[in-house]
């Protein structure tokens, strides 16, 4: 049987640099894969080629078994970006920003609350974002996860700005995810609280 | 036809076509060229009303028709390569608009010597043609400084191309307006050049300045491209063999 | 994971909630709405000024002056209309989604004519009346500056997605766009100027909307584009 989630044959260029050459890797449901390799190794260009935003040199990404060019849309209903930058606006407050998401995906905001709950800013929730620390603001980021209907998530140094107990608490989400039958990609330069299948993927 | 095509669009092989077809374009363009200035200079009669001033034309209409043909290569190239993306198309962009912008301005040029005696003015605002050439320059500096803002070729060639496709859409609406906004000023217009009336003695060295100016425009053109696809392919191994092979860069 | 979890909502769903977050945000950022505006307002304040205080000369001026004017505050309404977006990550949102990037882009530019265009329009009368345009021409001149408009707002946005992220971004988003816009302020100052004659200036209306339709069924496709191109 075919894996979930598969890369084949992938080159990326990007300006004059080759960031990387013949790559492939696959994904089962319940798998965490872990992108490593050193800053400016391509595990930001690597997860923005397969959310579409980079154009392959060559090879392709295949989902359920058909390639995720001829189902774009299926493959992006079914996926959460979480990027580096936030794109949370400064100026809405948690609950404004997270409800803006249903007019993109899928999306329970009927659980807004609940999910902000779980990550403990729902005390903020009123507050405008630009007033919130880097780490309360990348908690609020992180509620997307807990209420976008996907079973793919592209995560991008998601620890970053964490304390220790944000770090358990994603780790524990993750894991949550993954046992549910969910996948993840994840790009991290350092050990990550997942108790799950792990691949791992050296750029 | 698709395989001419598809080998074409491969560079090494379009750079050594383009190599043999330049002196075919070159030579008969440089002659008709030749042609043309002596015909135009001293063979044809003076125009009865503009005496020797109309001579211009026999530039001013040649630079003026491929400063309009170079932008619609341009809009034309870069959409396929959007679409097919097809990289020699962009280097073909990329070649035309810098030929493109210097024919637009020869013409504003000669248009604007022309006027001085036709008009007594150095510039006329209210000749359609010649706003509408303004305009075109215009449009030319935008592309190229949204090209060299953009330091990624790659993302260079297709923001270009984008902007070049909404440019070709409204060039004919950009004449359109200008035509109505100088019907309603009732300004002066050129007299229309060409015509069933026009003297055969004035015509044909026209008519041999602008196929000459055609051909040499492609010559141009094919040479820029082949520098274009010589720097964008400086990594490739067929370049390297090029350039280490005996007989240097040929 | 089934299938049925992956309902994405629908289109007008997803222009609406662009819309909603950037009328949202324009309403906590009044600056971002109302700077344009006072420069509308100052631009036109200078040309008499400039020219001096003839009444004759002002009313034959005022077309022109106006549209400049829209169309120079437009421009400076129309850089930060993917700035905030691109700097904050939620261009990458938008493209990430489901949702075919036309029809967000489409309810941006929506935002964005509602927030520029629209208060220039409703503020065009008082500067008009100023100007001593002719009362019966003032309505010629909105539905011109709301036509006009519109069509600068798309245009506009594509200027801005290719634009967006680039260092001297500003300067060579009104070198880009100015050329184009070129028709749009011929026909409108020209159906003003005609107007205010008392001559027939329906031709100018209708090049108008007619530019207008053709702007909103082809400019969000290129911005669409272009967003994606800015965001490689």
């Amino acid at each position: 049987m075919s894996p979930l989630f598969s890369a084949h044959n992938l080159t990326l260029i990007r300006g004059e640099r080759c960031l990387f050459r013949e790559l492939d890797f696959a994904l089962d449901a319940g798998e965490l894969l872990l992108l490593e390799g050193r800053n400016g190794s391509g595990k930001t260009s690597l997860l923005k080629a397969i959310v579409g935003l980079l154009e392959l040199e060559t090879g392709e990404f295949r989902w359920q078994g058909a390639p995720v060019s001829a189902q774009r849309q299926a493959f992006l209903a079914d996926l959460v970006w979480l990027a580096h930058r936030t794109g949370l606006k400064p100026d809405l407050t948690p609950v404004e920003n997270l409800s803006f998401e249903s007019a993109l995906r899928a999306f329970r905001s009927q659980d807004i609350d609940a999910a902000l709950e779980r990550l403990g800013v729902l005390r903020l929730r009123k507050l405008p974002l630009r007033s919130l620390s880097a780490g309360q603001q990348r908690r609020v980021a992180l509620a997307r996860l807990l209420l976008a209907q996907a079973s793919i998530w592209l995560m991008d140094e998601p620890f970053t700005n964490l304390d220790s107990e944000g770090r358990t608490l994603l780790g524990d989400i993750v894991t949550e995810h993954l046992e549910s039958g969910g996948l993840c990609i994840m790009a991290a330069h350092q050990e990550v609280p997942v108790d799950a299948p792990t691949r791992r993927v050296t750029l | 036809m698709w395989t001419f095509f598809h080998k074409m669009a491969s560079p090494p092989h379009f750079f050594r076509v383009a190599k043999t077809l330049i002196p075919w374009l070159a030579i008969p363009g440089y002659a008709l060229l030749a042609y043309g200035v002596f015909a135009g200079l001293f063979l044809a009669p003076a125009d009865y009303q503009q005496k020797d001033a109309f001579r211009i034309i026999y530039v001013h209409v040649p630079a003026a028709y491929l400063s309009m043909m170079a932008y619609m290569i341009m809009a034309i190239a870069g959409g396929i390569g959007l679409i097919w993306r097809m990289k020699l198309a962009h280097a073909v962009a990329a070649s035309a608009a810098p030929i493109g912008v210097t024919f637009t301005f020869l013409a504003l040029a000669t248009g604007s010597i022309w006027g001085r005696p036709m008009w007594g003015t150095w510039w006329e605002w209210g000749d359609p043609r010649l706003m509408s050439e303004l305009i075109l320059l215009f449009l030319y500096i935008g592309y190229i400084a949204l090209r060299s803002a953009i330091d990624d070729t790659a993302k260079a060639d297709k923001a270009s191309a984008v902007l070049a496709l909404v440019g070709a859409i409204n060039v004919p609406i950009i004449h359109f307006s200008v035509e109505w906004w100088s019907s309603l000023h009732q300004g002066p217009t050129l007299v229309r050049e060409g015509g069933p009336a026009m003297d055969p003695a004035m015509l044909y060295p026209l008519l041999a300045m602008i196929f000459g100016s055609s051909l040499v425009f492609g010559s141009m053109l094919l040479r820029r491209i082949r520098a274009e696809v010589l720097r964008r392919e400086r990594r490739t191994r067929w370049v390297k063999e090029l350039v280490l092979s005996p007989g240097g860069r040929r | 994971m089934s299938q049925q979890s992956t309902q994405i909502p629908g289109l007008l769903a997803g222009l609406l909630g662009t819309l909603r977050r950037d009328l949202l945000l324009a309403w906590k950022r009044p600056g971002d709405v109302l700077n344009p505006l006072f420069f509308f307002t100052m631009v036109c304040t200078l040309f008499p000024v400039a020219i001096g205080p003839s009444v004759e000369q002002l009313a034959f001026a005022a077309p022109g002056v106006l549209w400049v004017a829209a169309l120079l505050a437009t421009l400076l309404s129309l850089n930060s209309l993917f700035l905030a977006d691109h700097e904050d990550g939620s261009i990458e949102q938008l493209l990430a989604s489901p949702q075919p990037l036309v029809v967000l882009t489409l309810g941006k530019t929506t935002a964005h004519w509602l927030t520029s265009g629209l208060p220039l329009v409703v503020l065009s009368p008082l500067i008009a009346l100023a100007f001593r345009l002719p009362p019966g021409t003032i309505w010629v001149m909105m539905t011109t500056l709301a036509l006009g408009t519109i069509s600068l707002s798309l245009l506009g946005s594509v200027g801005a997605a290719l634009t967006v992220g680039l260092h001297r971004g500003t300067a060579l988003l009104s070198l880009l766009i100015l050329p184009l816009a070129m028709p749009v302020l011929i026909f409108g100052t020209r159906t003003v100027s005609l107007a205010a004659a008392g001559d027939a200036y329906s031709m100018g209306l209708f090049a108008l909307a007619a530019y207008a339709v053709g702007a909103l069924s082809l400019a969000p496709f290129a911005t669409a584009a272009a967003l994606r191109i800015s965001n490689e």
